[in-house]
């Protein structure tokens, strides 16, 4: 056989291929649109205009049962984020000092550090977050009488309430810090965390941290020996070996994998529907159950995460060229 | 510290070295023997150990494990019937036995193959029954931790065919082909696990004629297989890239055709090159089955919210309920993730 009859035939195949995939694709979309029809269930996006008819119960955006769905899923969607960001931190810190932890020159800490990460990163993060919950939701004094963990920061079943800087209105920056106060029924005033969230944020944090910590450990250990002792015999100390010359190089190893953590945090912040924190999958799920339209709700779940996914990429691409070799990449 | 050759622990240096560290271990051990005490008396001396609700309230800082010896079996099984537990439990224990089997590499011979397909129908003909004198059982009614390991290792059976046609597919020299693997690898990766299981229990029964539905089990195993596949696929993948050019040229030159190139030289040497990785997938697989409670299947997380979620009595004894399923889970995850280390120590000793 030629060469040119071969790459023609190879050609021939993948076109019959693509297009018997695609054939098929169409014929399950018509097919479920008739399934769906003969229902008499409505289709379409245009639903989204219509008003939600539920309550978000937290969040930065404003939200009331009579505006409109697109306006709950984006709610929803600042809900992701308003736990994701603040998990992520959390679990780069936590991550990064366990992880460092793991390879210190003291035993103690390496069997604690050790103990923290295997003990961890082997139970689903689900167990984790419903047992969380339940603790925050059951175990904890009720609100009437909470616990004071730091001067004005209050815990209860309630939730957790803590000072937060407010800002006067059409000002800018926040001038002045409101304080909780305990009344005879509950807390009131500064920031009020409820128990979902500090349960989602607390849980995601805790899991990922294991993950970094492993990723730091292995992305320190990759960094030669003579490094150190060169850095050694500069006279560089213990903090200056690990900021100047160590963690230098360690990122190199540590930021692509780090990505990956991050995607997954993230992708995991869904699980967040098990203990009803309103974020986008909550949303989506209470949206499909009202109007029957699957297909749109979970089209707009994996939009959403697909674009976030992309943007974490995206964003973690240009840290990582930043720290990559020059010339490298 | 290197990869390979552990330094010995100069336990006196470390922990005794200076004043100050030893200052430092003894706060440390301060803390860990208040901490170990105050767990001890909680799990151990204050607890309350025989299924007696009224004694465990009345010791408000003691473990009630009383919920356990009462609830076990509905936790460990789920709604399986109760006179027919035993199958479950012998069903699941074949399946563990096989797995243990495979996890020897002196075992990686022709017939593990057939030994899998063998143990896997034994497995699906025991939880079902209607054969052989067994009462059939529904599929909405297995549950526990025969449904938890089922749903991992059917899922991963059934990913890993798809996952090495992906693989092979994203390195293809035909651009349609690497296009359409590499976009659905990507899309699958980019998108929450749980959407993909509402998509097989909400989306999946409107693409079926309204007369056959598949019903919730395999829908979700469906879904499973399609997500797990996409992370095999990239662990393969690499596999092939860290096989050298060079073994496929050699291959080719001694006359080897491209589709036995792939099966007797490639394949070989990359899936021994990831296997540390997949069981770590393995893990990840499992631990991910705990999603599907979500969806109302009640596998071992499922099973522990129907145990005690619909008995007031032992409401109140979650905590132990989670602290024993997470146990379980340890338990398994942690026996795979030690095996892939040895797994690996082994196989990069010149094995």
């Amino acid at each position: 056989m030629s060469r040119r009859r071969a790459a023609w035939l190879a050609w021939a195949l993948q076109a019959l291929l693509i297009a018997a995939i695609a054939s098929g694709v169409v014929w399950l979309v018509q097919h479920a649109l008739e399934v769906l029809r003969s229902r008499g269930v409505h289709s379409g996006f245009d639903f989204l205009l219509q008003p939600a008819g539920f309550e978000i119960s937290e969040g930065w955006l404003d939200f009331d049962a009579g505006q409109p769905f697109w306006r709950a899923f984006l709610a929803g969607v600042i809900n992701t984020v308003r736990a994701a960001v603040p998990a992520a931190l959390i679990a780069v810190v936590l991550g990064t000092l366990i992880g460092i932890g793991r390879l210190a020159p003291h035993v103690l800490v390496r069997g604690l550090c050790r103990a923290y990460v295997e003990t961890i990163r082997n139970v689903p993060l689900l167990v984790q977050l419903l047992m969380l919950y339940f603790a925050l939701t059951q175990l904890l004094p009720d609100s009437t009488e909470p616990l004071e963990l730091l001067p004005d920061v209050w815990l209860s079943k309630g939730g957790l309430a803590l000072p937060w800087p407010v800002r006067e209105e059409g000002a800018w920056w926040p001038s002045h810090f409101e304080w909780p106060e305990r009344g005879s029924f509950n807390v009131s005033g500064g920031a009020a965390l409820s128990p979902e969230y500090l349960a989602v944020v607390t849980a995601l944090a805790l899991y990922t941290a294991s993950f970094v910590a492993e990723i730091v450990r292995a992305g320190i250990a990759s960094v030669a020996q003579g490094q150190k002792l060169a850095a050694q015999a500069l006279g560089l100390t213990g903090w200056q070996q690990l900021r100047i010359v160590v963690l230098p190089q360690a990122l190199r190893v540590i930021v692509p994998a780090l990505t990956n953590q991050l995607l997954s945090l993230t992708k995991n912040s869904s699980l967040a529907v098990a203990v009803g924190y309103p974020e986008l999958v909550s949303i989506a799920n209470t949206s499909l159950n009202s109007t029957g339209r699957a297909f749109e709700c979970i089209a707009v779940i994996m939009a959403v995460y697909l674009g976030l996914s992309l943007l974490i990429s995206w964003a973690m691409n240009r840290y990582n060229a930043r720290v990559a070799l020059r010339g490298w990449r | 510290m290197s990869a390979g050759v552990r330094a010995p622990i100069e336990w006196r240096k470390e922990l005794w070295g200076s004043p100050l560290r030893g200052a430092f271990t003894l706060a440390l051990l301060l803390l860990f023997g208040w901490a170990g005490f105050h767990a001890f008396e909680w799990a151990v001396l204050q607890a309350v150990f025989h299924p007696d609700a009224q004694a465990c309230r009345a010791v408000p800082h003691g473990a009630c494990w009383g919920v356990i010896a009462e609830k076990w079996r509905p936790i460990l099984f789920g709604r399986y019937p109760y006179e027919d537990q035993w199958r479950p439990a012998v069903a699941v224990t074949l399946l563990s036995l096989t797995t243990l089997l495979s996890a020897w590499p002196r075992s990686w011979r022709w017939w593990l193959l057939p030994l899998w397909l063998v143990s896997l129908s034994a497995f699906v003909l025991l939880m079902r029954g209607g054969v052989a004198g067994l009462a059939a059982v529904a599929t909405n009614r297995w549950g526990g931790l025969p449904l938890t390991i089922g749903l991992a290792v059917v899922g991963l059976a059934l990913a890993f065919p798809l996952a090495l046609l992906l693989a092979l597919g994203r390195r293809s020299e035909w651009p349609l082909i690497r296009t359409l693997c590499a976009t659905y690898i990507e899309l699958v990766r980019g998108v929450p696990l749980i959407s993909v299981l509402f998509m097989a229990s909400f989306l999946l029964p409107l693409l079926w004629p309204a007369g056959w539905q598949p019903d919730v089990l395999v829908r979700v195993l469906a879904g499973l297989s399609l997500f797990v596949a996409a992370y095999l696929a990239e662990i393969i993948r690499g596999g092939l890239q860290a096989v050298p050019r060079g073994q496929v040229d050699a291959a080719m030159a001694l006359g080897f055709g491209r589709w036995p190139v792939q099966r007797d030289i490639v394949l070989p040497q990359a899936l021994r090159l990831v296997v540390p990785a997949l069981t770590n997938n393995v893990v990840g697989t499992l631990k991910d089955t705990s999603l599907v409670a979500v969806v109302g299947l009640f596998e071992l997380t499922g099973a522990l919210g129907l145990a005690l979620g619909g008995d007031p009595t032992w409401r109140p004894f979650y905590l132990e309920g989670y602290l024993f399923i997470a146990a379980v889970y340890w338990v398994l995850c942690f026996g795979l993730s030690r095996y892939s280390g040895w797994l690996e120590r082994r196989l990069s000793s010149g094995h």
